[in-house]
């Protein structure tokens, strides 16, 4: 048990900052009003992913070196769980864009280079289906998914400033913590960050684990 | 110690300048890509004057990169893909990885540079499309064939040696490229509005980070990949 603090931790943070999130004061603005609780759901999903992903890169560059397959395994699996908060983090902002921006999808820079990105990680995962040779597939994938990792680096957080965009913080458009003035949201928002990042990474171990099992099982 | 590095590299500089003759002197021969790639763009331009009416500049301007943008696929993907077995094993005996992609990089990017501005010529031609910036236009289309042969040349190695070329190819690349396309289809549009280069020289900045990059981490993860 004593081990597994951190996944008790996650659990907590994300369920005070849901309940939290739902209940607590939050600034009252036009437009937005009360959908700007969405924050708590909708940046957390992109930080985890954000996070998931740097753990494949990392372990790909780790399956490089030492071509063990269960890097290669743990590679892939936070790719998946990744691909599932970026997943969540669209639908969250598209639902969110539907209230504030007028529709669900509003051809917002940040939006389509999101997708983009998340289209770059389907790609590693198609590629990975074409080849069928353990060792080779482990490598190749390995090999395109550090070499996508900065062009996704530069689709998420250099191209975005580039150009006007809708969301708070760019293009003139105040941040949040503009009107964040008594760091009420900020109680929330940072746990909601550090839980989902660290159910994130639950999940990921989940999936890592199950896969070496079933590796175990078809071995012996 | 020094002298065996000095050596090393010596080494590498002459095996990538034999390894673009070998690439010029293929070429020179069968005249394929070149001459293939080049009809490619001319009837691909052609299909596109005979099926868009009436289209103003912006439109235009996208067209022509999207239009680069398979025949480049196209050109580069020969690279890897084209290359037959044996001839590969041969030339695995022979030169170091880094000179492989290098030169390889460097061919591409030199085929490209002609196509590309030939290919703008024909677009100007066949379109009555004058950028009022023919400089800086000239500039991005020589950094897009840039980006173009680094990106698409690490590319075509990985889906070569993936197995299935073609399909793989797309599928890898166009993630890969769309930010290179963005800005280089905002730095031309910067280009034809004329407006002062000091407004581009974000975009000209951002390619060129994207390309050196690019051709780093190919530097090093193709030797990876090369050795089976």
């Amino acid at each position: 048990m004593y081990k597994n603090w951190w996944k008790v931790l996650g659990a907590i943070l994300v369920i005070y900052s849901t309940v939290a999130g739902f209940l607590m004061k939050t600034p009252e603005l036009p437009i937005i009003r009360e959908s700007i609780r969405n924050l708590y759901f909708h940046v957390p999903m992109w930080f985890s992913m954000i996070v998931l992903f740097s753990i494949s890169v990392f372990y790909s560059i780790k399956s490089l070196r030492s071509n063990d397959p269960a890097d290669d395994i743990k590679a892939v699996e936070s790719v998946n769980a990744g691909v599932i908060f970026g997943l969540l983090g669209i639908v969250t902002g598209a639902i969110w864009a539907k209230f504030t921006w007028g529709q669900a999808w509003s051809f917002d820079v940040k939006q389509n280079f999101a997708a983009i990105a998340i289209l770059l990680y389907f790609a590693y995962l198609v590629l990975r289906n074409a080849i069928d040779e353990e060792q080779k597939r482990a490598k190749i994938s390995a090999i395109y998914n550090i070499f996508a990792f900065p062009i996704m680096v530069v689709l998420l957080f250099v191209l975005p400033r580039l150009s006007d965009s809708l969301h708070p913080g760019n293009g003139g458009n105040p941040g949040f913590n503009a009107y964040d003035l008594d760091s009420r949201m900020r109680m929330v928002f940072y746990p909601a960050c550090l839980g989902w990042i660290l159910i994130g990474c639950w999940i990921y171990n989940l999936l890592y684990r199950l896969r070496d099992l079933e590796r175990n099982k078809l071995s012996k | 110690m020094i002298n065996n590095y000095l050596c090393d590299r010596m080494n590498l500089a002459e095996q990538i300048k034999h390894l673009i003759k070998k690439e010029l002197l293929l070429e020179w021969r069968s005249k394929y890509a070149l001459n293939g790639v080049l009809l490619y763009v001319v009837s691909t331009v052609f299909v596109c004057f005979l099926s868009f009416v009436s289209t103003d500049k912006v439109t235009l301007n996208a067209l022509f990169w999207i239009i680069m943008l398979f025949a480049s696929i196209n050109a580069v993907s020969k690279s890897f893909l084209q290359e037959s077995r044996g001839r590969q094993v041969y030339i695995y005996t022979i030169a170091s990885p880094l000179a492989l992609i290098i030169s390889k990089t460097i061919y591409n990017a030199l085929l490209m540079m002609v196509l590309t501005v030939i290919a703008l010529g024909f677009y100007i031609l066949v379109f009555d499309f004058g950028p009022q910036d023919l400089g800086l236009y000239l500039l991005a289309a020589i950094l897009g064939s840039l980006s173009f042969s680094t990106i698409f040349t690490m590319v075509s190695a990985i889906a070569s040696k993936a197995g299935n070329g073609g399909m793989l190819m797309a599928i890898l690349s166009f993630p890969i490229i769309i930010p290179v396309l963005v800005v280089l289809i905002k730095l031309t549009k910067n280009a034809m509005d004329g407006l002062d280069r000091s407004v581009s020289l974000d975009e000209i900045g951002l390619l060129l980070i994207i390309n050196a990059l690019v051709m780093s981490v190919s530097v090093l993860l193709f030797p990876y990949l090369w050795r089976d």
